[in-house]
């Protein structure tokens, strides 16, 4: 970059914005052929390329944008209707003009940028007899392009396209961030009250920032304790560096229009490659995230949207087989909820088949048909996050490549963020990216584990717990657990998974944390504070052991690492029977399959065994609280109504005929809840698949001698189904509709 | 003419070329960093920059130093700053290519890939560190 020059440096980054632009207005202006205001935007942006090539002296982007601005002309003159080929030839324009731009960015130079087909085309079209638009219809109906769909995004026509274009079916959605009529206003408006600020420069005033919030947090341990003088003083300077810290990181902030403004070109090429018709919806464009996270989101979104077009959208013909408009709507939108930004990619496709995923994972070795048998569907949904997990039938040029799920999610978290799924069979898919709102400074608690001190990001936690003599660690069989309201949290000892020996009798503390999918107790020994901390960026060679996010300066000085929480559940609990990885390893090794199983006695002396991963909580519910409802029993739980069933009764160990509250195994899937009452719970224990014997009573897949005791394995979806015959069935209720707060949360 | 750091560990004297040196720090409380490969020594706040210690003993193969009060060498490896812990600092000594050597044949194994070579002082052998192999 050293010899290009400054003038050639500026024309370089204005013109990147306007032809981001200019895609974006082509595409609308196929929705909306009679838009002059889109039009002209057009017509001038491409002359001001033109004119400033020719004055710069790079003639061949002259030629081309000439070629381009004749073509415009005859648009906007009106002596031709903009259609299909004709926005296909000007896109392909842009696209010469964009390789030309980055030629004299990397060289300085035109390069060896062909031009001669771009302008041979536009020649073409040119000497066609120019189709006149019908003077009493200007544009109700568009000639779509082979098998893509006019995609609109979100500005609503200019007034004067209204009037012209009165039956255009342009199926307008999100509000815009300012009309097209008016931007000429506004780009004067801006241009006068901002100014372009190398990033470099503001990367140097972050850090510059993080310093002094470094040295804040300093200032006022010490003077905590201190002189008023110097304490008043500190907290002036608290006020003020707190202040400082969000200009500045405002001044990172861009918002989210950056990357929605490149999706209709995306949108409309991926349809017309895949043969879909896509309507493209775009919202929130004016929720702002930091620079680098929205470069970070830009591959993952990306991908998201590939595969939304590639394998959510059916083609036409098929959709109208099924009863959709041939058009399939993808929806992008972002808002703020609860402190991080959420990126929402939606589709109203054929949806992901929980059945699809389930018996890809076993036809792979990634989960045994037992293991699937027992998930939820939204927890076979996860499975797509696996490394090497696809479910694509066809590897098309688009996706399904093997470049998965996975790497989405691993992009993510590295930014500290999360990805889910919820996805309805013939209704659509729904990817919900959560991002947080900046990397550089972040709330953390520090926690003391052994003589050191570890952050643990806010983001992650939900609660803390304090132990005492009352309020222990139950250790069951070699997992630690602590029961949190009734549900069982797995833990995780802290100084155990760092290997930094047992730590001091005291009893610690749970702090509970939420990685994407699991939720478990970080067990240390005890809280410090919370404070913000400045990320610092890790070494390789540390940040490749995959238990820490970075590392932070504390208020005195001293350096503490900040746990990957994401990082720390995988490793520790891996032994929990959640790493596909391991138990791919362990089918692979022929060993003994260990699963822990959740044992329960139903009365008689006979005890039960059934998969803790199939269990969600346990609750005790009053015996007077259950009802009949159609010879079933009920209670009333969480607002909805939970089934029974007692699996005494089911199981033949006669009728308890206890006093006192009913002990509830809650089992979850599909947004249904069933309960299975037992006698008592008695304990977790490891299960080895090998060591059972086939017992054929009805109810039961077996037993096993467990803890020295004789137990029955039991047939946890004979049992459920005991309770509610409806729970596997895949005629689901109607997805809830999600509320409009939700949408429209962080404006 | 080429100067070099010089510092010693365990009974050998060893040279870093002085441009490749950021500075020479007395010791500095350092965090420990479990589960970190065993020549990392953990990480040092230097003026809010955090930067990884790496042991030169544990490196060279050496048992470890009784009073564990290393010096530090502060040197760029890459993009990545790392600090060098190493037992004492000696003198900047100017030495020519004349005096240079291939490594000794006696060197042990696990030296011989982080030394480049040797220079003959007056009085002892300066090894040449390979800062490179010696910071990984």
């Amino acid at each position: 970059m050293e010899d290009v020059d400054d003038i050639v440096r500026e024309f370089l980054v204005e013109s990147d914005e306007n032809l981001d632009q200019l895609d974006r207005d082509l595409v609308a202006l196929e929705g909306a052929p009679g838009d002059r205001g889109l039009l002209s935007s057009v017509f001038r942006t491409i002359h001001t390329i033109k004119g400033t090539s020719g004055f710069l002296a790079f003639d061949r982007l002259e030629r081309l944008a000439h070629a381009g601005e004749n073509l415009l002309a005859e648009l906007r003159d009106g002596r031709r209707a903009m259609d299909g080929p004709t926005t296909d030839v000007l896109l392909a324009v842009v696209d010469r003009i964009r390789d030309l731009l980055r030629a004299i960015e990397a060289t300085g130079g035109e390069g060896d940028v062909d031009i001669a087909e771009a302008v041979a085309r536009v020649e073409g079209l040119l000497a066609d007899e120019p189709v006149l638009p019908l003077a009493d219809e200007p544009a109700p109906s568009v000639p779509a392009p082979a098998g893509a769909g006019p995609v609109i995004p979100s500005p609503a026509p200019a007034p004067e396209a209204v009037e012209a274009a009165p039956s255009a079916p342009a199926p307008v959605t999100a509000a815009p961030a300012e009309p097209f009529a008016d931007r000429d206003d506004g780009i004067r408006a801006v241009a006068e009250t901002s100014i372009r600020v190398d990033v470099d420069l503001l990367d140097a005033l972050m850090r510059q920032v993080g310093e002094l919030v470094l040295a804040r947090n300093q200032i006022l341990r010490l003077s905590g304790n201190g002189a008023d003088e110097l304490a008043r003083a500190g907290q002036r300077l608290d006020v003020i560096a707190s202040e400082l810290q969000e200009g500045v990181m405002k001044t990172r902030m861009q918002p989210i229009e950056h990357l929605w403004s490149k999706m209709p070109r995306m949108v409309r090429d991926l349809a017309a490659t895949c043969h879909r018709e896509v309507s493209l919806e775009l919202a929130g464009g004016e929720t702002e995230l930091d620079r680098g996270l929205l470069e970070a989101v830009k591959d993952p979104l990306t991908h998201l949207v590939r595969n939304a077009v590639d394998h959510g959208i059916e083609p036409p013909d098929e959709r109208v087989a099924a009863g959709k408009p041939a058009k399939g709507v993808l929806s992008l939108r972002a808002y703020h909820a609860g402190g991080l930004v959420t990126i929402e990619v939606a589709d109203d496709g054929r949806g992901i088949d929980p059945a699809t995923v389930a018996a890809s994972a076993v036809r792979k070795g990634v989960r045994t048909e037992q293991q699937v048998e027992a998930m939820a569907a939204a927890d076979l949904l996860q499975l797509l996050f696996l490394p090497g997990f696809s479910t694509a039938e066809q590897v098309t040029n688009v996706s399904g490549r093997g470049v998965g799920m996975d790497v989405v999610r691993t992009k993510i978290e590295a930014i500290g963020g999360s990805v889910d799924i919820e996805s309805t069979v013939g209704a659509g898919t729904v990817w919900r990216l959560r991002i947080p709102l900046t990397l550089a400074i972040m709330p953390a608690l520090t926690v003391a584990c052994g003589a050191e001190r570890y952050a643990v990001p806010q983001a992650n936690l939900l609660e803390l717990v304090a132990l005492d003599e009352r309020n222990a660690v139950e250790y069951v069989h070699s997992a630690p657990v602590y029961r949190l309201r009734g549900e069982l949290l797995p833990l995780v000892s802290l100084s155990e998974v760092l290997g930094v020996g047992a730590t001091a009798a005291e009893p610690g503390v749970i702090a509970v944390v939420q990685s994407d999918e699991t939720r478990f107790g970080l067990l240390v020994d005890h809280v410090l504070d919370t404070e913000e901390i400045v990320v610092k960026a890790l070494s390789p060679r540390l940040k490749a052991i995959g238990v820490y996010a970075g590392a932070t300066v504390l208020g005195d000085g001293r350096v503490a690492l900040i746990l990957d929480v994401q990082g720390l559940a995988r490793r520790a609990l891996a032994a929990a029977a959640s790493d596909g990885l391991r138990q791919r390893a362990a089918v692979v090794a022929a060993a003994a399959e260990v699963e822990q199983v959740l044992v329960a006695s139903i009365g008689g002396g006979r005890r039960v065994a059934m998969p803790l991963r199939s269990v969600t909580r346990l609750e005790t519910i009053p015996r007077e609280s259950v009802e009949l409802v159609g010879g079933r029993e009920v209670v009333q739980y969480r607002g909805s109504i939970l089934p029974l069933a007692r699996l005494d009764r089911i199981l033949g160990a006669g009728y308890l005929e206890g006093e006192g509250p009913l002990q509830v195994v809650v089992h979850t899937g599909a947004g249904r809840s069933v309960g299975l009452v037992v006698e008592s719970i008695v304990d977790i224990l490891d299960d080895v698949a090998e060591e059972h014997s086939d017992v054929g009573d009805p109810g039961l897949l077996g037993s096993a001698v467990l803890g020295e005791h004789v137990t029955e394995l039991l047939d946890v979806r004979a049992a459920i189904l005991a309770a509610d015959p409806a729970f596997y069935s895949t005629e689901r209720a109607p997805r809830v509709a999600r509320s409009p707060e939700l949408i429209g949360a962080g404006r | 003419m080429t100067q070099f750091v010089t510092f010693q560990v365990a009974d050998c004297l060893y040279g870093i070329d002085v441009t490749g040196v950021q500075e020479v720090l007395p010791p500095q409380p350092r965090t420990p960093t479990p589960l970190a490969p065993p020549t990392v020594a953990g990480l040092v706040n230097l003026r809010g920059q955090v930067v990884l210690a790496v042991d030169l003993r544990k490196r060279l193969a050496l048992p470890p130093r009784e009073d564990d009060e290393p010096m530090m060498v502060v040197v760029r490896v890459g993009s990545e700053t790392v600090s060098l812990l190493v037992d004492r600092i000696g003198e900047v000594v100017t030495v020519g290519p004349e005096s240079f050597a291939e490594p000794p044949e006696t060197l042990p194994v696990a030296l011989r890939a982080l030394v480049r070579g040797a220079h003959r002082l007056p009085d002892r052998l300066l090894l040449v560190l390979d800062v490179d192999q010696a910071a990984a």
